[in-house]
């Protein structure tokens, strides 16, 4: 069994515009010490997906089914007081923006501390030790003059590594990262995913990591998800993924990177993402895929095996090349 | 250009608006309560006659077929009064609201452009103005030009001004920091272009929002001024002065106070409910 | 030369944004300036466009001096250089469409009546691939490409000599980018301006541009031919630019060397003595840390950085410093 298992996972937001089908029957798994890269471009669902976990999601506007388990216990249905015990305590989250998520008027040390406070019950000084120990875990150097300082007076990527102590305080079973890096410079951001690899290799935390950019999930991740429109439409450890994507859309995000210029030209993806408004039968990728064909428009493609551990919704994947 | 094109494009703007806007329902029912207002105050007084018109035979009378609302102390028909009350109350919350504007806003817009220089001058003395009790203002005023209509305009214009101009002003040094300004400038715009063309237009949801609590408390101003003495004056109807005359005769005709305090509580109501819901849909986060 | 800067200072108050920056952009050449934030690279393409008052120092557009022009001046030489701003939401007038967007410059140069912007409106819309019915919409009602096409157009509807293009693409999605920097290419080849290409990502010059110039705190530490620059950066901060950046290939990231760079950018308050980027560099000495290193052309081949290292004629290697 594995440490996270999310089955058929549908949510929806009731918006002015009528119901927004964010994500659509997504299933995956998440094991001890795993990093799993949820990728795709924006509104492709990969947040929603995550924040499902710890049901950060507008709950009044929210409409989910499916399930999500943790250690084989449904959090779905779990009522919202045991809910904010599994969140901090078993599942944390890392946003983007580490400016917005960290209190202004609360020095760092304070913040880190009253987590260990209310989810471990440690007493002050016990708590103030373990944040000094936290602090340098995540690789902020004078951690203690560091603990008396307020979030305004730290950088971007000193404070990002703030908010991943102050995730990874309670020791959680899953963290979910939310693009963490992506704010930072790159000089910047190769410290923060060190500080990923060395959680997992350190606490066996296992990580979600929601990025759109794929040399962060060739960086880091050990299995990746790719989503278009709501849907995974590949999933395979890295390694794989990489060097047989199967799904036109995963080659056609490779190809339309900078770095793969071909005679001075990048491979584009033409047309646009359909409105999450819409739930068509066909294949959401269909009118923007050069293999497309005419079972494509008439029905979806499941997601299947492919090889060894390499899912695909493809009616028409991409051979071993 | 084709101006069609742009027409077109508003319209479709102005649609989109309104069906965000049609399906909330508090402000949908301050539409309606404004929209009744404003319906009385141009059309009331064509309908219910000579609100000085003096019916001795019926002096206090309760509601009745003849006097829908009653009558006051001097036999005059309450509902005429209130129509007549309306068109004042319209008058004083438009006017000084618009006197406010079209003082604040170009004040604001100047002082928020060209903050190098302009902009302390201007704010210490929106400081001081705010710092002036409104009433002593009135009363000077009132003894200067004499209480009258035009007086609670200009006192409640004036002590709407800080507002519009700091709203004003706000706005603009954030619209300033957009770069389709900076994209204007590099293009060779001049600051007039810049002012009017880019700068005004995107000010414009807010102070459109001001607008719609500052006519309320104006018309509350009105009543409250023309109450003490210092606005409107007998025999001219106004909601306030209708109050002052009812407050002697609360037991013996409540209803002479329960109508114009109705309202001045209605009235207010609707546009405050209208703001809201406006402030909502033109709030530009909310992605318009 | 179309665009030559010599020896730029810009300070906002106590932050030495640009402090000491000499560049030159040739007839029709695409100069990418990269570097993180804090760099000051934004400042530069203020400064040139004179969004904002250099300092010190020159600004030469076309041989003439536009450093001290007043604004009345500098109107009729904005026909020359547009921008193109980074965010696809912001740059645009909200209350005007597409149509007044990209007709406004030409009408304000008075370079075509009524009836004949309408036409080059037309044209250009085409040139940067939106359709003619986009002409009368609003900004928000376009995605985020399709913004970033109008902002194109806007910029090139003059046919100016230089654009400055500051983060054109880090706003978008890598397939919208992918789309939008080809166009980019083309529209550079057709019209032939010349490009000051701001960034912070280093895969997106190597795409595009013939030149690149790194900055960092306010100065530039090393600049070449593209080819050069990739193949062998020379200074330390240009190889720790360079290594840092995550390739999308797991087997050749997890086996590459990468120099880890210690700390933070420092503040352009307070920028360190010596060489700036002392107080990071894995390869740092002495010298380093008291005086400033010049930007020299050792081999005489275009291709100058500041280092101390490369003055005392050894090859810097910081990632075989660890």
């Amino acid at each position: 069994m594995s440490l996270l298992e999310i089955t058929d996972l549908t949510v929806g937001f009731d918006t002015e515009d009528g119901l927004v089908q964010a994500v659509r029957d997504i299933s995956l798994t998440l094991d001890e010490g795993e990093i799993l890269a949820l990728c795709g471009e924006s509104g492709c669902g990969k947040s929603v997906t995550a924040m499902s976990v710890p049901r950060l999601l507008p709950p009044d506007t929210t409409r989910l089914s499916g399930s999500v388990k943790l250690d084989g216990r449904e959090l779905t249905t779990l009522p919202e007081p045991d809910m904010r015990h599994v969140r901090g305590k078993d599942v944390s989250v890392v946003f983007q923006e580490p400016m917005t998520s960290l209190n202004p008027s609360f020095s760092v040390g304070y913040q880190i501390t009253e987590v260990l406070r209310r989810h471990e019950g440690l007493s002050r000084r016990a708590a103030g030790d373990r944040a000094l120990e936290l602090l340098e875990l995540v690789g902020i150097p004078a951690a203690a003059r560091r603990m008396k300082e307020y979030p305004h007076q730290l950088s971007g990527g000193m404070r990002q590594r703030v908010m991943i102590a102050i995730a990874v305080a309670c020791s959680p079973r899953v963290l979910i990262a939310d693009e963490p890096t992506t704010a930072l410079d790159v000089t910047i951001q190769a410290g923060v995913l060190d500080v990923f690899r060395d959680l997992r290799d350190r606490l066996g935390t296992a990580i979600i990591l929601i990025t759109h950019d794929l040399g962060v999930v060739a960086d880091i991740a050990d299995r990746a998800v790719v989503m278009y429109a709501g849907r995974a439409v590949e999933q395979a450890t890295v390694t794989e993924l990489f060097a047989n994507p199967r799904h036109p859309y995963t080659l056609g995000l490779m190809k339309a990177l900078p770095t793969a210029a071909v005679g001075g030209r990048l491979a584009e993806i033409p047309g646009m993402v359909p409105s999450p408004l819409s739930d068509p039968d066909e294949c959401a990728f269909h009118d923007r895929c050069p293999r497309v064909q005419v079972d494509c428009r008439v029905s979806r493609p499941p997601l299947v095996r492919q090889a060894e551990g390499h899912l695909a919704a493809c009616f028409h994947p991409g051979g071993q090349s | 250009m084709t101006e069609q094109a742009v027409t077109a494009g508003r319209a479709a703007r102005r649609r989109r608006l309104w069906r965000r806007f049609r399906r909330r329902p508090m402000p949908m029912a301050g539409l309606v309560l404004v929209v009744g207002f404003v319906l009385l105050a141009l059309a009331g007084p064509l309908v219910t006659g000579d609100p000085a018109a003096q019916d001795y035979l019926a002096t206090l009378a309760p509601p009745s077929p003849a006097h829908l609302m009653g009558t006051d102390d001097l036999g005059r028909d309450a509902f005429a009064r209130i129509a007549h009350g309306a068109q004042v109350s319209l008058q004083a919350g438009v006017l000084s609201t618009l006197l406010a504007m079209a003082v604040g806003i170009p004040i604001g817009l100047v002082a928020g452009f060209y903050r190098r220089w302009l902009d302390p001058i201007v704010m210490r003395l929106v400081d001081v103005t705010l710092a002036f009790p409104f009433l002593v203002f009135a009363v000077g005023l009132a003894a200067i030009i004499g209480p009258s209509l035009k007086g609670v305009v200009l006192a409640l214009g004036f002590s709407q001004l800080p507002a519009v101009i700091r709203i004003t002003r706000g706005e603009v040094l954030a619209v300033r920091e957009m770069d389709y300004v900076a994209a204007a400038v590099a293009d060779g715009a001049g600051d007039g272009h810049i002012i009017f063309r880019y700068v005004l237009p995107n000010c414009a949801s807010p102070l459109i929002v001001q607008a719609t609590v500052a006519i309320p408390a104006a018309i509350i101003g009105e009543s409250t001024l023309s109450f003490l003495g210092l606005g409107v004056q007998p025999p001219t109807a106004s909601w306030g002065v209708m109050l002052t005359t009812a407050q002697q005769y609360l037991s013996d005709a409540p209803w002479l106070a329960i109508w114009p305090g109705l309202m001045i509580a209605l009235a207010t109501l609707g546009f405050n409910l209208l703001g809201d819901g406006l402030r909502d849909v033109l709030d530009p986060r909310s992605g318009r | 030369m179309i665009l030559r800067i010599d020896n730029l200072v810009k300070h906002y108050g106590q932050v030495r944004a640009v402090d000491g920056l000499s560049l030159e952009i040739g007839q029709g050449e695409v100069l990418g300036l990269v570097g993180e934030s804090g760099s000051g690279k934004s400042t530069v393409g203020k400064c040139v466009l004179r969004l904002t008052d250099p300092t010190a120092g020159t600004i030469e557009l076309a041989g003439r001096d536009i450093t001290r022009l007043s604004r009345r001046a500098m109107r009729p030489l904005r026909r020359d250089m547009h921008m193109v701003f980074q965010d696809p939401f912001s740059s645009l007038n909200p209350r005007f469409t597409i149509e007044q967007i990209v007709g406004e410059p030409l009408l304000r140069h008075k370079v075509a009546d009524r009836r004949g912007a309408s036409e080059r409106v037309s044209a250009m819309l085409e040139k940067v691939g939106l359709r003619q019915e986009m002409r009368s919409r609003f900004p928000h009602e376009l995605s985020g490409g399709q913004r970033q096409r109008v902002g194109l157009a806007r910029a090139l509807v003059l046919e100016p000599k230089l654009v400055v293009a500051d983060e054109p693409v880090s706003a978008l999605d890598v397939s919208v980018q992918a789309s939008v920097l080809n166009l980019i290419t083309d529209l550079q080849r057709d019209m032939g301006f010349s490009c000051l290409f701001i960034t912070h990502d280093l895969s997106v010059v190597e795409f595009l541009a013939d030149r690149i110039a790194v900055m960092y705190l306010g100065k530039i530490v090393e600049s070449g031919p593209k080819a050069e620059i990739f193949a062998a950066p020379r200074h330390p901060y240009t190889q720790a630019l360079l290594s840092a950046a995550p390739v999308a290939d797991p087997v050749r990231q997890r086996e590459r060397r990468r120099v880890v760079l210690g700390g933070d950018v420092p503040s352009p308050v307070d920028p360190p003595s010596g060489c700036r980027f002392h107080t990071r560099c894995p390869l740092a000495y002495d010298a380093c840390r008291t005086d400033e290193p010049p930007l020299t052309d050792t081999r005489g081949n275009g291709h100058p950085a500041a280092c101390h290292l490369i003055t005392a004629d050894r090859i810097p290697d910081a990632a075989a410093h660890r």
